[in-house]
């Protein structure tokens, strides 16, 4: 009877998480809207509908078995496909599975409810001027085989895992395997027209509702209680609140660590590079909430800070685009998170370090090497980017035909 | 009767309309407006400085008859200057006739 309950608890709190991470998905559209002009509001929607719906689905039709496809004990597993498909195996929804974490269903839709993001990270980068479809057939192939084979090898049990790399939530599975997509995406497409001058100088294209970006970055802080407190994979008590606790310091000490920072390089209090602290201190610590103490967190957030505002001028010094800084957040924090699991907290160590670094390379190579191989053929044979005309009158018109504000227009640029 | 356009700054603009009430100038409308200028305004926005030539100003349409001319402009004077660049300019320009459209009665009564 007791572990009937305690079964039962677990899995409400896993279904909770499950839903605090589908929420992220409307921080996530809300951050890029904000952080764009007002012309490409329909088109940005309209991605990230695409990329929860479609990935929801493609982890369904085979994802979910993609990246659980259960390897053998000690495989050193690189790939295996357990089936078309979702059925609940025969102790699925019994306590016998997943150690009475959560049952075999709530399993595949917490998981399902991760795959999504990854694409969605690309959506922020490519922002204003990809071409929707390009961008819908690069999301179903990355989305429905690219991440949950990367997946396999540390969340299903395979080569990475066997190694003793460690991932708690997806600093390096989730955030950089989006991040590293995002980075060759934005480098085939190129800048957005009017972004550097013809000196490569940058310029500011600010984003035209700072208000909603604002709310999508405390939409998404709030979905990482169970993007994190879910990732205990059961509710377990001291774990699943050690987890927040790390979580919101790391965020805490990201946001103040770049307001600060960027106020001091640039003189000014910039509302979006502290916005972009927070997810930069999300980020960092997903890869090792469980294993840090709070002072480690906030040690690992503040330096995520500091990151994220070098991360932003690097970018723009390399004459790449990103609109929302997905590269700066969620790939190189993503890394840093990583690593950082080597340095602080319980499993710090050299040969930790090590490993970690093996398994952010690894899965570094693997994900550049997919993303050239996806959207090479794509910019060949569909176009990457849309017309410069299209661009200009902004892809609501251009890919929709459609208004974001339809009786609200004040500026229109 | 006289119509008097006047572009003034929007942080001035409640010092302008109890100035105007004062003189009993009661009745005007006003826009706001997006001009070209001297004056740059700077921004910073992640990390980039920028500077835009666009300059937001308030637009006021007063008209007035012939006696009331001069307190307007004076009014407006007093109370929209701070003495650096970019206080505003003001039109003065002939207006040919009034109608009060609830009445159909025309001239000069009609601003009253």
């Amino acid at each position: 009877m007791e572990s009937t309950a305690l079964f039962t608890a677990n899995n409400v709190w896993m279904m909770i998480c499950t839903a605090l991470v589908f929420f992220m998905h409307l921080g996530f559209s809300f951050l890029e809207i904000g952080l764009t002009r007002q012309k490409n509001t329909i088109n940005i929607l309209f991605k990230n509908f695409f990329v929860i719906t479609a990935g929801l689905l493609l982890y369904a039709l085979g994802g979910f078995n993609l990246m659980y496809p259960g390897f053998e004990e000690g495989a050193a597993g690189f790939f295996k496909f357990a089936g078309w498909g979702i059925a609940s195996p025969e102790n699925g929804m019994t306590a016998a599975y997943a150690d009475g974490g959560y049952t075999w269903w709530t399993d595949f839709l917490f998981q399902g409810m991760f795959a999504a993001t990854a694409a969605t990270i690309v959506s922020g980068a490519v922002a204003e001027r990809i071409k929707l479809s390009s961008f819908m057939v690069f999301s179903i192939i990355y989305v429905g085989l690219v991440y949950p084979i990367i997946g396999s090898w540390k969340w299903g049990g395979g080569f990475l895992d066997g190694m003793g790399f460690y991932d708690f939530a997806g600093s390096t599975l989730v955030h950089s395997v989006g991040g590293w997509a995002a980075l060759v995406a934005i480098f085939l497409l190129g800048a957005r027209i009017g972004r550097f001058d013809k000196d490569g100088k940058p310029l500011a294209i600010p984003g035209h509702n700072l208000p909603l970006a604002a709310a999508g970055v405390l939409i998404l802080w709030l979905g990482w209680f169970g993007f994190n407190g879910g990732s205990v994979l059961s509710a377990d008590p001291e774990l699943t609140s050690l987890t927040l606790v790390t979580t919101c310091l790391a965020a805490a000490a990201g946001g103040v660590s770049s307001a600060i920072f960027s106020n001091i390089l640039y003189k000014n209090f910039d509302l979006t590079m502290f916005m972009n602290g927070v997810l930069g201190g999300l980020v960092g610590i997903t890869a090792g909430a469980d294993q840090m103490s709070p002072m480690d967190a906030i040690f690992i957030g503040a330096i995520a800070g500091i990151i994220i505002v070098l991360g932003v001028a690097l970018v723009d010094k390399l004459r790449l685009d990103d609109p929302v800084g997905a590269v700066a957040v969620h790939l190189i924090c993503g890394i840093w998170g990583t690593l950082a699991v080597g340095i602080f907290g319980a499993m710090a160590g050299f040969d930790q370090f090590l490993t970690q670094l093996t398994g952010v390379a690894i899965v570094g190579a693997f994900s550049v090497a997919c993303s050239f191989a996806i959207l090479i053929p794509i910019k060949a044979i569909m176009g990457l980017r849309v017309e410069k005309e299209e661009e200009l009158k902004g892809l609501d018109l251009a890919e929709h035909g459609m208004d974001a504000y339809a009786d609200f227009r004040m500026n229109q640029h | 009767m006289k119509k008097i356009e006047a572009i003034i700054r929007k942080s001035k603009f409640s010092d302008v309309r109890d100035a105007l009430h004062a003189v009993e100038v009661n009745f005007f409308s006003y826009w706001d407006v997006t001009g070209i200028g001297n004056e740059k305004q700077g921004h910073v926005y992640r990390g980039i400085s920028y500077s835009t030539s666009d300059i937001q100003r308030r637009y006021l349409s007063i008209v007035v008859n012939d006696d009331f001319v001069d307190r307007t402009i004076k009014a407006i004077v007093d109370a929209g200057a701070t003495d650096k660049i970019g206080d505003g300019k003001i039109f003065i320009l002939p207006v040919e006739d009034a109608v009060r459209v609830r009445t159909g009665e025309r001239g000069g009564e009609t601003l009253n």
